[in-house]
């Protein structure tokens, strides 16, 4: 029975819904201020995430006619349970789930089900646009995932463990800058940010695949992206920052550090324009190829 | 009220996202709109992000003379936006028809007889300001559950009756309505 209940706390409160909402929405304000800042703006007030949440949650719910009631509104509470789970797994300060083993490989799955579901979405809702932009999605996951994917299990290569916790618990080495720039590289695609937010052109095909969602529903998606945004830079820091024997330093730490990386993929965000299709796609079969095989070749070498 | 119905309402004066609809404007008030989302306006402030998608959006920004053709095409965007929604008249010319009004192509009616107007927006183009203004108004409509469809929503609960009929405009001095043009 405690088991279970350590489970639940981990999802439900911490690192789970509870903190994470918070967190992303402190994120997600702190990205839109950063551009607003950078584009000589004032930008939104701290608590607009919040509002822009409660707002969606009130408003009515328009389904398209032809769309099936029960695909529609899974979606996203598929997507959001999907990535709290994701984060529940992640071996931060005082989360109270056991290590499991192997559970390098399940967070990996989990992390692709809001993609799917977003794909989905852009498939079911019978939009022109939301389908143009559900295989941008599906096309462009299939680039940025060759880095992202290779960051991480070169990770677990060179510890010789698929466990978070000994990912976490690695000595510093040389593999952990070179994995970790190549994760970067997949960050901002895997975020949707500028060069690479080619599935949520907002002025090419409006919107991104949630364009017929409304109300609650669009508010869970919403809400998932931020978790996921916490959940993208955090495991950056689990895995590729050294980890401190005080929990709460490192709580700290990885809470800076998600910050700084957020600065740092909006810094390019802002800064960049729009890419093709084609142009991401060479991008990271290139030069996310090179950075994959150069992270390989590193776990080999030392 | 309870805690929860009172933090939605102010959230949806703090959120307002908008969405354009050109019912055959001439560009100049569809213009106006964006230095709204430039340095200088900086509407995100306000929490105002424009969105291209009806579904998305709490408040409809109308401009434009109406014509024949997009009559229809109002009444679609609007249905689509779920409620609770706003609608915002920009310029002159939802009102009266402005420099267009008796060209045989042009409805020669307010914006009000198609879908409910809640915030006139006066001027030919209205300068960004009283855009601002406008909109802002709109969202403490919205928060106070005041706009003409909130309201016609909470009659209709209240009598289970059909919705009543907008007021038909008083469209025998158009004049009038043409000299409102905001010369800045
Ligand atoms: S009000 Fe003036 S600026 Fe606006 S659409 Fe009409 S003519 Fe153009």
């Amino acid at each position: 029975m405690s088991e279970l209940w350590k489970y639940l706390l981990a999802f439900g409160v911490w690192p789970g819904l509870l903190c994470a909402a918070p967190l992303g929405w402190l994120e997600l304000w702190f990205m839109r201020k950063l551009v607003a800042r950078l584009q000589g703006r004032q930008g939104p007030p701290f608590f607009q995430p919040f509002f822009d949440f409660m707002k969606l949650l009130g408003k009515e719910t328009v389904i398209p006619r032809g769309v099936g009631r029960g695909i529609f509104l899974a979606l996203p509470i598929v997507s959001l349970a999907a990535v709290t789970a994701a984060l529940a797994i992640v071996p931060m300060p005082g989360n109270p789930i056991p290590s499991l083993p192997g559970d390098v490989v399940l967070l990996l799955y989990l992390m692709e089900v809001p993609i799917l579901c977003e794909v989905l979405a852009g498939y079911v809702s019978r939009s022109i646009y939301g389908q143009v932009a559900a295989m941008r999605e599906a096309l462009l996951s299939l680039a940025y995932n060759l880095p992202f994917l290779v960051a991480i299990i070169a990770m677990a290569q060179h510890v010789g463990s698929f466990q978070m916790q000994a990912l976490q618990g690695a000595p510093f080495s040389v593999v952990h800058v070179v994995a970790g720039l190549t994760f970067l590289l997949a960050l901002p695609a895997r975020m949707k940010l500028n060069p690479f937010s080619i599935a949520n052109a907002e002025h090419e095909i409006i919107a991104d695949s949630h364009i017929e969602y409304s109300g609650p529903p669009l508010a869970l998606f919403k809400l998932s992206h931020a978790i996921e945004v916490v959940l993208l830079t955090e495991l950056f820091a689990v895995v590729f920052v050294p980890a401190t024997p005080w929990p709460l330093v490192s709580a700290v730490l990885y809470l800076a550090v998600g910050i700084a990386v957020l600065g740092l993929v909006t810094l390019l965000a802002t800064s960049t324009a729009r890419l093709r299709l084609t142009q991401a796609f060479r991008f990271y079969w290139l030069w996310g190829g090179l950075a994959s095989v150069a992270t390989m070749a590193a776990t080999l070498v030392w | 009220m309870s805690i929860l119905s009172r933090v939605v309402a102010i959230a949806r004066r703090k959120s307002p996202w908008i969405c354009r609809l050109n019912a055959g404007s001439c560009n100049g008030c569809d213009i106006e709109i964006t230095p709204l989302l430039s340095p200088r306006y900086d509407a995100e402030q306000l929490g105002i992000e424009l969105h291209g998608t009806p579904k998305h959006a709490d408040i409809v920004l109308i401009s434009g003379t109406l014509t024949h053709r997009s009559r229809k095409a109002i009444l679609d965007i609007y249905d689509q936006v779920p409620s609770p929604k706003a609608v915002v008249a920009l310029g002159s010319c939802p009102a009266s028809g402005n420099v267009f009004a008796g060209s045989p192509t042009v409805l020669n009616e307010s914006l009000d007889t198609i879908v409910p107007v809640d915030v006139w927006v006066p001027g030919c183009p209205p300068r960004p300001q009283a855009i601002l203004d406008g909109i802002a108004r709109a969202a403490k409509l919205l928060e106070e559950g005041a706009t003409r469809s909130q309201l016609a929503r909470s009659l209709q609960g209240q009598q289970a009756q059909p919705q009543p009929q907008p007021a038909q405009p008083d469209l025998t001095q158009p004049e009038l309505a043409r000299c409102e043009q905001g010369r800045p």
